[in-house]
């Protein structure tokens, strides 16, 4: 069975369809999602079970992975994130195009976890932004799919000229991201 | 050659009758052999226990350090030796003043010793004198401290998001 | 034994070019064929590799330091997560390094409830090792197949502690509950399930001409090599060395059960691919034999200074709620002492080295990672291979960046 997905609010008559360009856009956007999984430990693990059969992330549009930061649109940060892996954690992030989005998952990317020690950073939202959070240590793969389904909302409501917005610019330019 | 029982006097004895008052102590806990050595004499000691045919530790399964700083603030290197036809196993340990922490390294040995050493010198500051490549392994190339050492902190000081009087710790 | 013996030589037409000039490529540490979280730095000549050098440390996450502060039962959710895939045994072998220092005998239910846990997760831990190593070498679907078994396995950890993956399986003293009907009878049914979907995997890549064409005289070790570089495990093993901690150092009743110890010839990526798969299928007599025989009796030893009362207890007991007090708290008596215990991990052998000083956190815990130890000799392993091969070699090593990295 093939499931399409609901037209947008618009106005309708016979052979025409009007509505707004956001509206078409971000439904266009959130059902095709191209994840770029930037898994380092325990948390990957579980993307694994969420990439494969049993619980499949490609019911979601994410059919792609990309692991190229230029064709990806969502950073998922999965793992606990060394001071030594910061950098390439923002280089990875500053390579990506615009719109991007980015999901913390597991306690270690959005705060540090339990490991409160000397290598660890404290929640990579000290060196990138974050759209969402994904509690668990590792979160279940039900989680991590809530929180892509949960970017996938953030996706269809963006506006259009949000990036372009000064208080976006503001938000990069707090990280020091250009 | 014959069968001898590789026990705690047998290698005792013939480390001694080797090295002398370069085996300080030996004794037996929880059934591994421990023998402590003085560190100037490591590499030699571990070259006769390699080669001697009848002793044999061939395989180097750990190599660590250790920190005490009670009573003399003295740092540690704990080597875990294993003989695999005979299934023995063997811990030599040698201490030596934090202020002078240099030990030869066991590389020319052991190729695993080379990690493993890395490691050590990463996280105590004990510099392994012969090492082909000794820098940090684990932590970024700039700390500027042997974090296993006694005195630091677990928790990095400078962190801003976690109040340590809420962890019970302030 | 159904390794393999033919003997294929790999043709290969491709010369060294050496123009003088090599290419250096950084690969990792966010490459996908990485997993992760590793990066080498190659110096190619064309397609070859010439030389190469291995950075780690992208997850050092201070395991060590942490160890030394948190009390003796804090200590499993951080052994969790050291090798993630086979976090059970991790479990256990802090478990019975505890119990080793403390001196407590624990009853034969508990050692036969423990082979099976760790039996079963060595099975998810090889199961993604060879089924990842197919996804490197470009077959997805014998990912996708295996990948079923091991939700499979995840539901029976989770009917017995909770979790799926970060366990936190068992208690010092023994195991936090006992098996119900219903674990048993997944186990049983997970027996037979797996005995059909590993044959189906094995059919898929055992004699499947591109995988061996890919990966026989791959990133190959000697077994002379090898012990010097420390190996342990299936890696060992496939080198022709019949190592076994298991067998050697028998811990949680081993020595009553009947199983071979598979071994390879040339330890290249075929062979420990090979091993791996043989050691699923020992590992399923294992568990099938404990099952059978899953002796009566406690689920813990009778030890309440360590090992938690039942919560009913706690909250109508007064001797039960002291003893939770002072476990809880870290009040308990430990005695001092220098322990070395180790058992059979997903890749080698998993030493804590111990060192307590009767406090309540340990003086000093070491982890004899298997794979730290012998990732060092991935330098040698892929010299002269062409790229494609360093992949497929990485991959069958099994490296598991949170264990390297500790």
């Amino acid at each position: 069975m093939v499931n399409t997905a609901e037209a947008p609010e618009g106005v309708e008559g016979p052979g025409f369809f009007a509505t707004s360009l956001d509206k078409v856009v971000g439904l266009a956007r959130k059902h095709s999602i191209w994840p770029l999984p930037f898994a380092t430990s325990c948390c990957g693990i579980e993307f694994m079970a969420t990439m494969a059969s049993t619980y499949d992330l490609a019911r979601f549009g994410a059919e792609r992975p990309s692991f190229s930061p230029r064709q990806a649109d969502l950073l998922m940060v999965m793992g606990t994130i060394a001071k030594k892996m910061g950098p390439v954690v923002r280089q990875v992030y500053e390579q990506m195009s615009e719109p991007r989005w980015v999901i913390a998952v597991g306690a270690c990317a959005s705060s540090g976890g339990i490991f409160d020690t000397y290598s660890v950073l404290q929640g990579i939202d000290k060196i990138i932004p974050v759209d969402v959070y994904v509690p668990g240590c590792p979160p279940r793969p039900e989680q991590i799919i809530d929180g892509l389904m949960r970017i996938q909302d953030l996706v269809e409501k963006e506006p259009t000229r949000r990036r372009d917005s000064s208080e976006y610019k503001a938000l990069l330019s707090s990280y020091g991201i250009k | 050659m014959e069968e001898v029982e590789l026990n705690k006097e047998f290698i005792t004895s013939q480390l001694t009758s080797s090295f002398g008052h370069y085996i300080i102590n030996s004794e037996e806990t929880y059934g591994m052999i421990t023998i402590t050595v003085d560190r100037s004499k490591i590499l030699e000691i571990m070259n006769y226990l390699y080669l001697d045919p009848k002793l044999s530790f061939t395989f180097l399964t750990d190599l660590t350090g250790v920190h005490f700083p009670e009573p003399k603030d003295e740092l540690g290197v704990v080597y875990h030796l294993h003989n695999l036809p005979a299934n023995i196993r063997l811990r030599i340990k040698t201490f030596f003043p934090k202020s002078d922490s240099v030990i030869d390294s066991l590389t020319s040995l052991f190729s695993s010793a080379n990690f493993m050493e890395r490691e050590t010198y990463d996280f105590f500051g004990i510099i392994f004198k012969g090492h082909p490549n000794l820098k940090r392994i684990l932590n970024v190339d700039d700390l500027d401290y042997f974090p296993l050492r006694k005195e630091y902190a677990l928790e990095d000081s400078t962190r801003t998001d976690k109040d340590d009087t809420m962890f019970g710790r302030g | 034994m159904t390794i393999s013996e033919i003997n294929y030589k790999k043709e290969t037409t491709l010369e060294p070019i050496n123009l003088g000039q090599l290419t250096t490529l950084n690969l990792g540490p966010t490459h996908p064929a990485t997993h992760g979280v590793f990066q080498n730095i190659l110096q190619m000549d064309g397609e070859r590799v010439v030389s190469s050098e291995s950075t780690i440390g992208y997850i050092h996450r201070a395991f060590e330091k942490l160890a030394e502060r948190r009390p003796f039962y804090q200590i499993t959710p951080i052994t969790d997560r050291l090798n993630y895939c086979s976090s059970p045994i991790n479990n256990m072998g802090w478990h019975m390094t505890a119990e080793k220092l403390i001196g407590i005998e624990t009853p034969k239910r508990v050692d036969y409830m423990r082979v099976i846990i760790m039996e079963l997760s060595r099975i998810a831990d090889h199961l993604i090792c060879n089924s990842i190593l197919g996804v490197d070498a470009g077959a997805f679907t014998g990912f996708l197949y295996i990948f079923q078994q091991r939700e499979a396995i995840y539901d029976i950890f989770e009917e017995i502690c909770g979790a799926r993956l970060t366990t936190n399986i068992g208690r010092i003293g023994g195991m936090e509950r006992d098996f119900t009907p219903s674990i048993i009878a997944k186990i049983y049914r997970f027996l037979d399930d797996y005995t059909l979907a590993l044959k189906e995997f094995e059919s898929l890549f055992n004699r499947n001409r591109i995988f061996m064409d890919r990966t026989i005289g791959v990133g190959g070790i000697s077994a002379e090599r090898a012990l010097n570089y420390g190996f342990t495990g299936p890696n060992l093993r496939a080198a022709g060395v019949d190592y076994d901690v298991r067998v050697t150092t028998p811990y949680s009743s081993y020595n009553d059960f009947d199983f071979d110890i598979p071994i390879g010839k040339n330890g290249d990526t075929y062979d420990r691919f090979m091993v791996r798969n043989e050691e699923m299928w020992e590992s399923l007599k294992i568990i099938r034999q404990a099952l059978d025989k899953l002796p009566a009796g406690k689920h813990h030893a009778d030890v309440p200074d360590f090992y938690l009362p039942p919560k009913e207890q706690v909250y109508n007991h007064m001797e039960a709620l002291i003893y939770h007090f002072k476990i809880v708290m870290g009040e308990i008596e430990i005695p001092k002492g220098e322990v070395y215990n180790c058992v059979e991990g997903g890749n080698g052998e998993l030493g804590y080295y111990l060192i307590s000083d009767g406090g309540r956190m340990p003086f000093r815990l070491h982890f004899r990672r298997p794979g730290f130890i012998y990732y060092q000799a991935f330098e040698e392993m892929i010299k002269g291979s062409l790229l494609s091969d360093v992949v497929v070699t990485m991959s069958s090593l099994n490296l598991i960046a949170g264990e390297i990295d500790a």
